[in-house]
């Protein structure tokens, strides 16, 4: 009898698994039209009122009447089926892979029961309008969560109403913006920041019109106290500013930060991104902070559904909370109801309240952990971190810059530069043949600082094993990186398609965003 | 180590002592407290969160969530006409069964290689949509159509280089309430009379009020009020004639029947697509779309993500990646088109397949379909003593005013009283829009039968009796 | 790649650069100190880097044609690494000098280069930039001692990877780096000054991610525009401004309609241009009974703010200013190739480094700033 499983293990460790990524070489969907088939039939119209009112749409005047109909595809059920099923397949989500190449987005396990709960037709059939007495069960849900994340962060109230972290982040500004006019300070016009903080702390600050200025780490890679010092003046509106930052590091000193940015009349708000690693650890409030937020499809284990939807947290103290997205949801004492009654809230960010399902597992999340759970939860991700961090130095040609010999939070920014110059193989490659091993591998995004990067981070949903196949396949591909540079440099191969052009994506000549302007372009002979 | 740390949480596979003591040992710390260095004394917080206690089972935490959630009392138990933004259309089972496929679910921002399905499926709903609004570029959604709206306004003004734009007073107050804040204090926003009679727009107060310093022109169609601006050509040729941008907000459902903005002027259009195979969710099942002409000068201001197609080095192979990265403030930080963030890609796939689903004639078909039925229960509601529907002599989609004063009755007692018969009546636009007297808005789709619509009227006639 | 006409690059070898370096000679122009190398046993260098640089293209050379000048100035570092070069031109063998190093630059741009490529130090980016407009890509294979000026790779495997990612049309990101001019003979005897002779248009040095996600070609000038708008709509009449060299400054100079002395100082006041490449003198005259403003940008591979290049803008013009009055600016891209080393001042003044040094606020575009260290030299 043939010992199988034997011949899956070398020197007692796991050999790499022989992957390949569904690669269905499935055509775009206009291709798969038939003219006649229909896959889902409207409800048709009652006789009597055909009757009573005839064909209403007729007697729409031209400039309103659709002339032809739309070119879309048309299929019967199952092709539809089908061709998104294959196109699922051709998607490594969570559930598929060890997602932690996704670094500084946090992805976690998001627990089924979870999914379950928030399908419901408690759920999915409520109208954001229907009276309030109708809606107390989300209600409740949606307050009882405020006061959890009130806890975690020690702020006074909190708005679910953004959409996501960056929407979140959007509305500090804006409610910083709002702060100083109200008291006819309009002319602080800078809001400072970090280069390692999320991208969205500058850019929300700019698209509320603020200034932006931003601060290098110092030479131990820490935030830099002294350019803040020199950063500060009267025009100073506010710190916007991630901790622990995106290279994992925690700023120790950031209640002197906060310090700092308030005697020179600042607010200061606090990206708390990369919470995962803190919860019940330190918080907003003993640090000193006016505003914090929480990714709630990042921290809370809401699945990031392909980008979205996600949902975030805006928490302010009692001085702030005035200016928070309108409504936020109140407790008489007997019932929950909406409150609209907020004169100098800075209005709306979405057309509702916020993303209802999202709040829903996120609560259910808290509620299946506790305190003692959450608490693990980070403890849990920062051993993981670093014990990934341990793993990823034993490889031939990795760093991990900025702090270097101390710890780290809930992710690690590594550099793989070293390697680059001996090999001339780049990040990107690196993780391109960590595609045809199934994985994920996420760079970073701007700014592009640390050269050769490559921004890892646990949490706490993996496995040690998981955890050791993600290094085991990474040491692999650096050992090809030596001896075998094409078979990287020209990756994947086992994925669902080969190097893609990059050409087209910059020339307007070029660039097709819909099949349409495809086609188009084709026939112009651009393509 | 906490020693009474026995619990071993089924979302957390190293909590197990073993384990973890195996790693500890391994990075060579004797517990996590070590990895927490750098957090100073003074901020650490010295004991538990205030917690409620977990329900650590499955079977608890199920029991519990549900007996909150059973005090909801949902729009299949009650008749529901609302509308006003969130829309009760069918969901078709496919939809609700991809978008649950957790391969789409769980991803997130993986290469065109590893998620090359997530980027074909995007791909393909904007190009769905561009079929539906006759328009060559489409972004990856955002999140919702109020962010839509901000965000083409604030394209316009990047284009043209102004700082003024007129919104019709009709549009959704919600929407107002965003650009306001969106487009920031140093952005002036003007708006424009409607006719008191048919809702559509005063053309010759827009004549008026528009100068060389507008970057945008902006109005619904059909409008928050529910009527249909019939003159959308007319509209933007005095928004071009003064260099200015003509953005037009639309319902993509309806444009089965309806007229894309982009055959009557429109430079962008823009909207929420919650009505494409999205459950009402509270208000939570919402994405944004903005949609231009192929032109440089509109693409590069987009601040969304944007996929378009390309060769591999395989013949044959499509492959896809992000056009013009560097607009967006992942590439740029403060350089770029204002953020981009986690919006509601979700959604865009989900809408996607209902449109495949659709197709032309299911667009065609649904679009009349809704039209007769608004028709039908404007004609039974005018019938009842003291009511006025629709209130504007306009055409109408799926929603219309109704003007009550005539029977003495508020708006909000109507309401309660239909509430009763579990009805969910129109939206109450009594503050809102004061000056159309005590109105309601009320909504009609596809879901209704006549059975549902006969039961409104019989209500109502009771009600204001 | 598209099977379009295939990509040309130009490849030209100084070949006595370096020649003095290992034998401890500084630089080596000159005829005599070259036969002094000889003699000392000075072994040609920048074909062996040249050679390591082209190595890097082999496995794509037959999608690009590779034009070069005989023997020694290419021919043979292309024959040794197996590739079939187009060679043009006709030298002296044993006797190569600045004029057919100017004569090949000239050719190759003629005939349309995506990239030239060159062996050799400060010296030979000085002959090409002589020659060639600011739209042609260079990149310098370091081989020699004196490698002041911002054009080179790293390395030659370097040299060789920018090469080969610009023949691949990976290269999206394109800036313009210093050519920097160092007086020889006041180097021999220990001085150093050096001068900013010019800039050359290089493939920006791959220390990021290529693909999808890395910046454009046009991140350097729209940002240089952006930094334009945000220090002009902040100028006052009343004030003078003391605009050193760079195209980060030429930006804002054409932002008011005024040409810019490229490696020299200009001034202007109430939005004209009032003086055009003045010394020390002209500036402490200007000064008389105003109030001034410096802009500067860092020139340099290491950042000079002061020091490299723009010593008409001496202690003296600096203390009378005050160090409070200095605007600088820089694009997003020149900081982080900085590496998150500081900016240096090294003004010969020991007092006024020591003014300079701490933090400035820089100038990255419109309404975006950064904090900066300012260090002395030596000292990081």
């Amino acid at each position: 009898m043939e010992n199988i499983t034997e011949k899956r293990y070398t020197d007692g460790r796991p050999n790499l698994r022989r992957f390949h990524q569904a690669r269905w070489d499935e055509p775009i969907i206009f291709e798969l039209s038939v003219p006649g088939q229909r896959g889902i039939l409207p409800p048709p119209v009652d006789n009597e009122i055909r009757e009573a009112v005839g064909d209403v749409a007729s007697a729409l005047p031209k400039t309103l009447r659709r002339a032809t109909p739309p070119k879309l595809p048309e299929m019967a059920q199952p092709q539809v089926v089908r061709h998104y099923m294959r196109l699922s397949q051709e998607n490594l989500g969570l559930d598929l892979n060890i997602d932690i190449g996704q670094g500084t987005c946090t992805m976690k396990y998001s627990p089924k029961i979870n999914e379950q709960l928030a399908r419901t037709p408690q759920i999915m059939q409520l109208h954001p309008l229907q009276p309030e007495e109708t809606a107390q069960g989300i209600l409740e849900i949606m307050y009882k969560f405020e006061q959890i994340l009130k806890e975690i962060s020690g702020m006074d109230r909190f708005s679910l109403q953004p959409g996501a972290g960056s929407a979140a982040i959007y509305a500090a500004a804006a409610i910083i913006r709002a702060y100083h006019a109200h008291r006819g300070e309009a002319d602080r016009r800078e809001i400072i920041t970090t280069i390692f903080s999320h991208p969205s702390d500058a850019a929300c600050a700019k698209t509320v019109g603020f200034d932006v200025v931003t601060l290098y780490p110092d030479e131990d890679g820490y935030p830099d106290l002294e350019a803040l010092k020199a950063a500060v003046c009267e025009r100073t509106a506010g710190l916007m500013i991630t901790n622990p930052e995106d290279t994992g590091i925690f700023n120790p000193r950031i209640a002197e930060f906060v310090e700092v940015v308030h005697s020179a009349g600042g607010l200061c708000f606090y990206d708390q991104a990369n919470a995962n690693g803190i919860l019940g650890i330190t918080r907003a409030r003993e640090a000193g902070f006016d505003l914090c937020h929480f990714n709630l499809h990042k921290t809370f284990s809401t699945p990031h559904g392909c980008g979205g939807p996600g949902a975030g947290g805006l928490g302010a103290t009692e001085e702030l909370a005035p200016f928070l997205p309108t409504p936020v949801v109140s407790f008489d004492g007997e019932r929950y109801f909406l409150d609209h009654d907020r004169p100098q809230s800075i209005g709306k960010l979405r057309a509702f309240y916020g993303v209802a399902a999202a709040v829903l597992k996120a609560y259910a999340w808290v509620m299946s952990l506790g305190a003692d759970g959450l608490t693990e939860v980070s403890k849990t991700a920062v051993l993981n971190n670093n014990y990934l961090l341990k793993k990823m130095l034993e490889i031939d040609g990795v760093s991990a810059p900025y702090a270097e010999g101390k710890r780290r939070i809930e992710q690690v920014r590594y550099s793989w530069e070293t390697l680059c110059g001996q090999t001339g193989v780049h990040s990107e490659d690196i993780g391109l043949r960590a595609a045809d091993f199934g994985l994920h591998y996420w760079t970073s995004h701007h700014p592009f600082v640390v050269p050769e990067p490559c921004t890892l981070e646990p949490t706490e949903s993996f496995s040690k094993a998981d955890l050791d196949e993600y290094v085991d396949i990474l040491k692999h591909v650096a050992g090809e990186a030596r001896d075998d540079p094409e078979k990287v440099k020209t990756a994947p191969h086992r994925s669902t398609v080969h190097r893609i052009d990059q050409a087209p994506f910059d020339d307007p000549s070029q660039w097709a965003i819909t099949w349409r302007a495809y086609q188009k372009k084709i026939k112009k002979g651009r393509r | 180590m906490n020693d009474d740390q026995a619990t071993v949480y089924p979302y957390i596979p190293n909590s197990v002592p073993r384990v973890k003591q195996a790693m500890l040992h391994e990075v060579g710390a004797k517990s996590e407290e070590e990895f927490y260095e750098d957090v100073p004394e003074a901020l650490r917080l010295k004991r538990p969160l205030n917690l409620p206690e977990p329900f650590l089972s499955e079977c608890a935490l199920k029991r519990h969530v549900e007996g909150v959630l059973s005090r909801n009392r949902t729009c299949g138990e009650y008749l529901n006409f609302l509308g006003a933004g969130c829309y009760q259309h069918h969901v078709p089972a496919v939809c609700d069964e991809i978008n649950q496929r957790s391969e789409f679910l769980t991803a997130y921002a993986g290469e065109p290689y590893d998620d090359h399905g997530r980027f074909q499926a995007l791909f393909e709903y904007a190009s769905m949509m561009g079929e539906l609004l006759n328009m060559d570029v489409v972004n990856v959604p955002t999140y919702d159509g109020l962010q839509a709206t901000a965000t083409s306004i604030r394209m316009a003004a990047r284009i043209t280089g102004r700082q003024e734009g007129m919104v019709a007073k009709t549009i959704h107050p919600a929407v107002l309430s965003k650009i306001q804040d969106y487009c920031g204090p140093n952005f002036a926003i003007k708006l424009v009379d409607c006719d008191a009679k048919t809702g559509q727009i005063d053309l010759s107060a827009l004549r008026a009020a528009i100068s060389s310093k507008m970057a945008a022109v902006y109005f619904e169609n059909p409008s928050y009020l529910g009527n249909l601006e019939a003159r959308g050509d007319e509209i933007a040729a005095i928004a071009h004639d003064y260099g200015a941008i003509c953005v037009v907000g639309v319902d993509p459902i309806s444009l089965g029947v309806i007229a894309p903005p982009a055959d009557y002027g429109a430079d962008i259009a823009c909207g929420d697509i919650q009505s494409l195979g999205m459950h009402m969710q509270f208000g939570g099942g919402h994405a944004g779309f903005i949609a231009t002409r192929d032109e440089e000068q509109y693409v590069m201001e987009y601040p969304s993500r944007l996929f378009g197609i390309a060769p591999t080095r395989v013949d044959g192979e499509y492959g896809f990646g992000d056009v013009a990265y560097e607009r967006t403030s992942f590439a740029e930080r403060e350089q770029g088109r204002e953020f981009v963030g986690t919006a509601s890609s979700l959604w865009g796939i989900t809408a996607g397949v209902y449109l495949a689903l659709m197709g032309p004639q299911g667009m065609q078909e649904l679009g009349e379909g809704i039209m007769q039925r608004a028709a039908y229960l404007m004609t039974r509601l005018s019938e009842i003593d003291g009511v006025r529907a629709p209130l504007f002599s306009a055409h109408h989609f799926k929603e219309f005013v109704v003007n009550f004063d005539g029977t003495g009755k508020t708006v909000a007692g109507i309401n309660d009283a239909l509430l009763a018969n579990k009805i969910f009546g129109g939206r109450d636009l009594t503050r809102e829009f004061p000056e159309l007297g005590g109105c309601a808005l009320f909504c009609v789709t596809e879901v209704h039968t006549k059975e549902d619509l006969d039961r409104l009227i019989d209500a109502l006639a009771k009600a204001v009796s | 790649m598209s099977g379009e006409r295939k990509r040309i690059l130009g490849l030209i070898v100084n070949p006595i650069a370096g020649l003095g370096g290992r034998v401890g000679l500084k630089g080596s122009d000159g005829v005599a100190i070259q036969r002094r190398a000889f003699e000392l046993g000075a072994v040609l260098e920048s074909l062996a880097r040249a050679a390591q640089a082209l190595e890097r293209l082999a496995p794509i050379k037959d999608e690009f044609t590779l034009v070069t000048y005989p023997a020694e100035m290419g021919e043979e570092a292309a024959q040794q690494c197996g590739l079939s070069p187009q060679v043009i031109g006709s030298i002296n063998p044993g006797q190569t000098t600045a004029v057919d190093t100017k004569d090949a630059a000239k050719e190759m741009q003629r005939l349309g280069v995506e990239l030239l490529l060159f062996a050799g130090g400060d010296g030979t980016a000085r002959d090409i930039a002589d020659v060639i407009g600011d739209d042609v890509l260079v990149l310098g294979i370091p081989t020699g001692v004196k490698m002041h000026s911002a054009v080179f790779a790293v390395s030659p495997t370097s040299a060789g990877e920018l090469a080969l990612a610009t023949l691949q049309g990976r290269i999206r990101r394109k800036r313009e780096a210093e050519v920097m001019d160092i007086d020889e003979d006041a180097l021999r005897k220990g001085s150093v000054s050096p001068k900013l002779y010019g800039y050359l248009l290089i493939p920006y040095e791959q220390r990021l991610v290529q693909g999808v996600k890395a910046p454009s070609v046009a991140a350097d000038a729209v940002a240089a525009d952006a930094i334009a708008v945000d220090v002009v709509r902040q100028m006052k009449d009343d004030l003078l401004y003391i605009v050193g060299p760079g195209t980060t400054t030429r930006a804002i100079l054409g932002k008011l309609k005024l040409e810019k002395t490229l490696v020299g100082v200009d001034v202007v006041g109430k939005s004209r241009l009032l003086a055009s490449d003045v010394n020390e003198r002209q500036l402490l005259d200007l000064l008389q009974g105003h109030e001034a403003k410096i802009i500067v940008t860092p020139i340099g591979g290491q950042g000079y703010l002061f020091g490299r290049g723009n010593q008409q803008i001496s202690p003296k013009v600096i203390k009378q200013v005050g160090k409070d009055n200095i605007i600088v600016v820089a694009t997003p891209n020149k900081l982080d190739a900085l590496g998150g080393q500081p900016l240096l001042v090294d003004t010969g003044d020991a007092e006024t480094d020591r003014l300079l040094s701490g933090y400035v606020r820089v100038v990255c575009g419109r309404g975006d700033y950064r904090m900066m260290r300012v260090s002395c030299t030596g000292k990081a």
